[in-house]
């Protein structure tokens, strides 16, 4: 198995007052799409900031290594230099600067044809996109196709997507997973968040976040019937225990008692 | 312009004249102006270099008149009722020499039912000691349209005090869109103040974009009368400041008739040590009229900061890139 590109060890968040992510450890290797599968508040969003180095989120212990290298004390820019990057679920608005600024921004040297390429790889029209502005005179699967867009035209080696398909239309969520699939055959690590289980299918790998923590990680459709089956109706009846009764509870149900398949096939 | 077409033109004028056009016209293109523009002959052009007009042209239902003033020109233009201009009439003006003083008085009578869009470029391109005072009158008459674009050049030195000061008056169904814009090279000393009148079912726009840097005082004094019914109305301003600059917004909208709807919308971005302030004041005079406000006054939004972050950006260019999109 190759080794993995982006490590986590035993993370651990807290922010105003509260434990975010807890004792998180999550491997992504290199040229596979990981999906992270979780309820809403389950700590997603926070471990994608966290990983990208933004305001607030820096880990409170535990590390994350990225190609071997403990990254956790590096800026957002520092990160993104060495090839992370982040689709914000809710990307922000730029007045005046034009959207093929914006998709060509991490590129060295970007040339229209990559931006065009990019553009494309979203189904939009780069002649009818590519010089208005990324503002709030898109609409929010507008924006949210120029933000993966700039993501896919960068090449990163670790692509972060938080809810790429929230606010995308149906007709176009089946571009949106062949960009997906498009940005792990070219060698980027995908970490794709989200908490619909159709998006599953489209990773080589997925993890079922809860409570701050990683659950399961292992087969994807495995993942998937777990989490359709077992994760939604356990949010109402855990919703009010204590955290450590509740983790305790929903491990009892969970393929492995929580284990990831990967750890024991690697342990193995 | 080219020398050999100021030459041409230069025919029967005073001597210095082609030399001055061409100065003028290398200010105009700092300005952000298409010197070639100038002189095609579909395109009404004013060009006046501190007290002298130094190129006139006018195209069918558009017409200046223009007088000397001391230290200025004093400038009428008449758009005539019912014409459409199609292309857009551009002006300029600007001072060359380093030291100089500037007045115009410009009058703009739109017609009834008339539509014209203007570009004006002010440059003061090596000013050390430059004062640009425009008292200009506008008259949008009912069912006119005019779209009002005005881009400054004030060089690098930040010596050039520019006071734009100008009354409008929008009638019955007419249409005010303005654009004022100072964000290249320094500001100097800059105080704006827009005094506007808005009529039944009239519609006023207008945009306001600064950059001030070092020194730089910016001055903003923004009032809009929404008196007809269903006015309508719009102030947005995008200021920067950075260094030691201190901006200052004073933006008030009346809503004084019954429908009237106005809207003020002020975005200050502030590093460094710079100083901003905005002050809106909204005043609704008539209980079927309504006035909002809204405005963000501090550093860059972390989120659009932290998205650029992470495409590689440094924090620098990051901040550059949005003040520059806000201002563009």
């Amino acid at each position: 198995m190759e080794a993995p590109i982006l490590k986590i060890e035993n993370l651990n968040l807290r922010r105003e007052g509260r434990d975010i992510l807890r004792n998180l450890n999550l491997d992504v290797c290199p040229g596979e799409v990981h999906t992270l599968l979780g309820l809403n508040g389950s700590g997603k969003s926070s471990l994608a900031y966290a990983l990208m180095g933004c305001e607030g989120y820096r880990p409170n212990s535990g590390r994350i290594l990225f190609d071997g290298r403990d990254i956790s004390a590096l800026s957002i820019t520092e990160r993104a230099r060495l090839g992370i990057t982040l689709a914000w679920q809710e990307p922000a608005r730029f007045e005046g600067i034009p959207v093929g600024k914006y998709v060509g921004l991490g590129l060295e040297n970007a040339n229209r044809n990559q931006v065009v390429e990019a553009l494309d790889a979203v189904a939009l029209n780069a002649k009818v996109y590519g010089y208005r502005s990324a503002d709030q005179t898109l609409s929010g699967g507008e924006r949210k196709r120029v933000e993966l867009a700039a993501v896919y035209a960068m090449r990163p080696r670790l692509a972060i997507l938080d809810e790429p398909d929230s606010g995308i239309d149906v007709l176009s969520l089946g571009e949106i997973e062949k960009l997906i699939r498009g940005m792990a055959e070219a060698g980027s690590a995908v970490l794709l968040i989200t908490h619909r289980e159709e998006l599953a299918a489209t990773a080589s790998v997925a993890s079922i976040m809860c409570y701050g923590t990683i659950l399961f990680t292992g087969d994807p459709e495995e993942a998937r019937q777990y989490y359709t089956g077992r994760c939604r109706p356990h949010l109402d009846s855990l919703g009010s225990q204590p955290w450590n009764e509740a983790l305790a509870k929903v491990l009892e149900d969970i393929p492995g008692n929580g284990k990831s398949k990967r750890s024991e096939q690697a342990a193995e | 312009m080219s020398i050999e077409r100021v030459q041409r033109h230069a025919a029967g004028r005073k001597p210095g004249w082609a030399g001055e056009l061409a100065d003028m016209m290398e200010a105009y293109r700092q300005a952000g102006g298409d010197p070639d523009a100038l002189q095609l002959p579909d395109v009404a052009t004013l060009v006046v270099s501190s007290d002298q007009v130094l190129a006139s042209h006018e195209v069918p239902g558009i017409r200046f008149e223009a007088q000397p003033l001391e230290n200025g020109v004093k400038a009428h233009i008449f758009v005539e009722p019912g014409v459409k201009i199609e292309r857009p009439v551009h002006l300029c003006f600007g001072v060359v020499p380093e030291e100089g003083i500037q007045i115009i008085e410009a009058e703009y009578e739109i017609g009834a039912g008339a539509e014209a869009e203007f570009l004006a470029h002010c440059s003061f391109p090596n000013a050390v000691k430059v004062k640009h005072h425009m008292r200009g009158r506008v008259h949008v008459q009912e069912g006119a349209s005019l779209t009002y674009t005005e881009e400054h050049y004030h060089g690098q030195t930040g010596g050039v005090e520019v006071l734009p000061h100008v009354q409008v008056q929008v009638d019955k169904g007419g249409r005010f869109v303005t654009t004022f814009s100072l964000t290249r090279g320094r500001v100097g000393y800059m105080d704006l103040d827009y005094q506007v009148e808005v009529g039944e079912n009239a519609l006023v726009e207008m945009i306001t974009k600064a950059y001030g840097t070092q020194q730089d005082q910016i001055q903003v004094k923004e009032v809009v009368r929404l008196n007809g019914a269903k006015a309508r109305g719009l102030t947005k301003t995008r200021v920067a400041v950075r260094d030691e600059a201190v901006s200052q917004i004073l933006t008030t909208m009346e809503g004084n008739a019954a429908g009237a709807r106005g809207h003020m919308d002020c975005t200050e971005i502030v590093r460094g040590s710079a100083q901003a302030s905005n002050t809106p004041m909204v005043i609704v005079r008539d209980d079927q009229a309504q006035v909002t406000h809204e405005a963000a006054i501090g550093t860059v939004n972390r989120k659009e900061l932290e998205s650029l972050l992470a495409r590689g950006l440094d924090e620098d260019q990051a901040v550059d890139l949005i003040i520059r999109g806000m201002i563009r």
